[in-house]
């Protein structure tokens, strides 16, 4: 059997590597179609989070309605944050009939690997209507050093 | 009693075209409807919605609620993101029973809780039936 190398192989003129990527556009539309806006990472644990950084720090926000801040825990251990607690529904009274019912309630705990290394020390959170922001100050060592280029 | 385990949800988002005015996604809230012998109560989930940002608007018979967030003006590079923000708003249709002047509405920690109180005659009364 003679072994043929990818880009010898007749499919792949420019003109159908371009119908290729069409199809595989698509394809990933149609998957993207059927998940909501596309492209988003879905978490299977609760809570999602939205980490982003700046400069000096990484920021870490996660939506928990209805959840006061003594009734979660946020620590730092090593390279992972973790995140947990419960969530109580209001309690309400007797004989009371639901029309309706989305809410959950129940517990959570969440770990999530830190990309950079942070100072832990300097870590806060805070929890206001319903969303948890939490900054992680990088380490010392961990931000972007300026090298100053001399010239001979 | 084993603790149940919260689980991640995807939020649902309104599909009709042209409702929401401003350039963010607009979800529908999770809510909660139960009713007592005084009131109907709605509970609604929209996190980083404050109070000054709740619209509530009751007529004809329709209640809308609406809830938007404040954005974050900043400068962070998004490394990850699992869930997206957005504007909430969700309507019902309500009944007769509905004493509309008196429904009361209180966010917290994003959680909106509306209390439509029930209009006196459709309490339910308890008739005594006497002997004789």
């Amino acid at each position: 059997m003679a072994v043929i190398r990818w880009y010898d192989r007749p499919e792949s003129t420019p003109r159908a590597g371009q119908a290729m990527e069409r199809l595989q556009r698509e394809v990933n539309r149609i998957f993207s179609d059927f998940s909501g806006r596309g492209g988003s990472l879905r978490a299977a644990v609760f809570p999602p989070i939205n980490v982003s950084e700046d400069e000096e720090n990484l920021y870490i926000r996660a939506e928990l309605p209805g959840i006061q801040a003594a009734d979660m825990e946020v620590s730092v251990e090593g390279d992972a944050l973790m995140v947990r607690g419960e969530r109580k529904l209001d309690k309400t009274g007797e004989g009371v009939n639901y029309h309706r019912r989305e809410r959950e309630g129940g517990s959570f705990r969440r770990i999530v690997a830190l990309p950079v290394r942070i100072d832990p020390e300097g870590v806060s959170a805070v929890c206001r209507n319903g969303v948890l922001s939490i900054v992680l100050p990088k380490a010392r060592e961990a931000l972007p050093k300026q090298i100053t280029v001399k010239s001979d | 009693m084993t603790e149940k385990e919260m689980q991640a949800r995807e939020k649902v988002e309104h599909k009709a075209e042209g409702e929401s005015t401003r350039d963010l996604p607009l979800f529908i809230p999770a809510v909660d409807i139960y009713e007592s012998d005084d009131a109907l109560t709605l509970v609604a989930d929209m996190p980083g919605v404050p109070a000054e940002n709740v619209t509530i608007d009751v007529r004809d018979n329709q209640l809308t609620i609406r809830g938007s967030i404040d954005l974050p003006d900043t400068k962070e590079r998004l490394l990850a993101q699992e869930y997206e923000i957005g504007d909430y708003y969700r309507q019902f249709a309500l009944g007769r029973t509905i004493d509309q002047a008196r429904i009361e509405a209180a966010i917290k920690d994003g959680v909106l809780t509306l209390t439509l109180p029930k209009a006196d005659i459709n309490k339910p009364r308890k008739i005594t039936v006497k002997t004789g």
